[in-house]
């Protein structure tokens, strides 16, 4: 019997524009690499249809397809140069050699691989030898997307930011569709103007930095983007309020969405969005008491874990803030920030 | 910070000089010393200084033996490595087929060495044999005991039946050491299969390939056992080998002087080829 669970990848549907730079962004094991493979040919889909330029490329090989990919560990062909190397995709395809040498050495610039032409692919550094697999992808002049799979895992972190801005860099330059893939966010939110964030073989949310911080689509969003992620309390909806720890907060109309909706409601705010009064504050309504019960200094800002009922949840603070372990205080949960989610899912 | 200097770390390699000692260098001495000394009884013997060394490099019937063992190594080599390669190449990816295959192949390497020779002394024979017997059959004339071609040919099979195994096992294991990125990348820089094969397999199979092609150099040049079992060295001298001739001098004749003498130059010639082929094999990785 076949169920949801034999697939990797449960029914999605993606448009990528091109010129875009996109990041697929997921824990270990989500479907990401698997996704990537059926864009670039090396996987074919048990289901589904992969269309580039509105023709279907599904059944072609990846050598059909003018797409490139760029693998986790860097893949240079030992008994060549670097020039070789660059130039092996082009002479494949049986471009002359004369075409073949300008295009390398462009790109070969561009990625500052010019001094290494000569010399033997074999014995680089790895940031050296992930430069020659990019270039790999961007000497073909056809390319139109370049697929990375989690590239800067094996760089050391001291030349990872110098590669990743070469990445934007190139972007820019060359206008290249870009797909990157990582479980790293912060890789992510720099790279890309658009992230998708997956989960179990499922899309969960697309959208800018931007919206995936201010407006998580699923629970799963916002606990796994941030540092630390998004607060999320099970509660229970009364009327216009919701009922958390016992304590009730003002969340008007979106209560009855909610209850529209059925399932288990959780509510969500994000650390940086959750502000601590020492006192009871104004807005009373959506405010409850809590005890701080530590904080952490982190540097630029501290980071206090309140508690109420059986919950905790973390507020970012300044670091200027001065408040005491175990000092009694007011969370107010400003209403524009504050989400509610229904079965996990936001409900609008 | 300065280097700690402690001479008595020395000391630590005593073990291994004492353990190479017994293993090699003592009994390599005790063959030194037949090898420069004619002796004729228990409490005589005459130091004759290069004598046995003269007589063995100038003996017609070693330069016999040494051209066939040349010969031999060459074909066994010629033929076992790239067979090993494609059968390598060629194994099923499936579990259960590819353990399969693993255990099929590995069987004569599973085979007592006089067995083997036995094995193909029963088959071949032209009386009773089942390869005998049906390459009669076929008109074709064949008889190993008798035909000097036909008895290397013999031989020849009968190594690269006993031996390719070990070649498609190591070449097998290296194959499935080579990371699925570096396959990924060749189908998407469009490589052809000869591509990938040329460019990713084989430089990746280097390491195992001279490592293979050094035990095989190293066994078959000092091939003893089966042949002596199969043709006896026959008909005639036409397979006698040099572990063979050597054999002959020293148990047959006890001539132990010149045997003595030849089993030095035998293992500096080994050493020497073994040498030269690892620095072909190594030259690019030095450049």
């Amino acid at each position: 019997m076949e169920s949801e669970r034999d697939y990797a990848l449960k029914p999605l549907e993606q448009v990528w524009n091109d010129g875009g730079a996109y990041a697929l962004l997921g824990p270990s094991g989500c479907g990401k690499t698997t996704l990537l493979n059926i864009v670039s040919g090396l996987l074919r889909p048990a289901q589904g249809t992969v269309l580039v330029d509105g023709k279907d490329v599904t059944g072609a090989s990846p050598q059909a397809r003018n797409i490139a990919q760029v693998f986790q560990f860097p893949v240079v062909y030992d008994t060549m140069t670097v020039f070789e190397n660059l130039a092996f995709p082009l002479r494949n395809r049986g471009v002359s050699r004369d075409q073949a040498t300008a295009r390398v050495e462009q790109i070969a610039s561009l990625l500052e691989l010019r001094s290494e032409l000569g010399h033997k692919a074999s014995g680089l550094p790895a940031d050296v030898k992930q430069r020659i697999s990019l270039g790999r992808g961007l000497v073909r002049s056809d390319v139109a997307a370049i697929l990375l799979d989690e590239p800067l895992t094996v760089i050391d972190p001291h030349v990872k930011w110098l590669l990743r801005r070469k990445l934007v860099q190139i972007h820019a330059e060359l206008r290249v569709t870009l797909v990157y893939v990582t479980h790293d966010q912060v890789e992510a939110l720099t790279l890309a103007d658009e992230v998708i964030v997956m989960n179990e073989g499922r899309i969960l949310q697309r959208g800018t930095p931007r919206e995936l911080f201010e407006r998580p689509a699923h629970t799963f969003v916002g606990y796994f983007i941030g540092s630390p992620g998004m607060n999320l309390l099970p509660c229970t909806i009364d009327g216009h309020f919701a009922v958390v720890g016992g304590r009730r907060l003002a969340l008007g109309p979106v209560c009855d969405r909610a209850r529209a909706r059925g399932g288990t409601t959780t509510l969500g705010i994000r650390p940086e969005f959750l502000r601590l009064h020492p006192r009871r504050p104004e807005q009373a309504a959506s405010a409850l008491e809590a005890v701080v019960i530590g904080v952490e200094n982190c540097g630029g800002h501290k980071i206090a874990s309140a508690r109420f009922g059986e919950q905790t949840v973390a507020v970012k603070l300044s670091e200027e803030d001065s408040i005491e372990h175990g000092a009694a205080c007011w969370l107010e949960f400003p209403l524009p920030w504050t989400m509610l989610y229904a079965d996990d899912r936001a409900v609008a | 910070m300065a280097k700690p200097n402690d001479n008595r770390a020395w000391l630590m390699m005593l073990p291994v000089l004492a353990v190479v000692g017994f293993s090699a260098v003592i009994p390599l001495m005790t063959v030194v010393n037949y090898s420069v000394q004619d002796i004729l009884g228990p409490d005589q013997r005459i130091f004759v200084g290069r004598e046995w060394y003269h007589k063995v490099l100038t003996d017609p019937e070693l330069h016999g033996a040494f051209i066939r063992q040349v010969i031999f190594s060459a074909s066994v080599l010629a033929i076992e490595v790239p067979l090993g390669l494609v059968i390598a190449l060629s194994m099923p990816l499936h579990r259960i087929w590819s353990s399969l295959s693993l255990v099929i192949l590995a069987l004569p390497l599973l085979i007592p060495w006089n067995v083997i020779g036995t094995i193909w002394q029963v088959f071949a024979r032209r009386d009773i044999g089942l390869g005998g017997v049906a390459i009669n059959a076929l008109g074709i004339p064949y008889n190993y005991t008798s035909n000097a071609f036909d008895a290397w040919i013999t031989v020849v099979v009968m190594d690269v039946w006993h031996w390719t195994p070990l070649i498609a096992l190591l070449c097998y294991a290296g194959l499935r050491a080579i990371p699925e990125a570096y396959y990924q990348a060749a189908r998407i820089d469009g490589a052809s299969s000869w591509g990938t094969f040329r460019h990713i397999q084989l430089p990746k199979l280097k390491g195992v390939l001279t490592i293979a092609l050094l035990l095989r150099f190293m066994d078959s040049f000092m091939i003893y056992t089966e042949p002596f079992v199969l043709t006896g060295g026959g008909p005639g001298n036409a397979t006698t080998f040099l572990s063979q001739h050597l054999t002959r001098l020293a148990v047959g004749q006890f001539d132990l002087g010149p045997a003595a003498a030849f089993s030095i130059v035998y293992f500096l010639v080994v050493l020497l080829f073994s040498y030269a082929f690892y620095l072909v094999m190594t030259a690019g990785d030095r450049r």
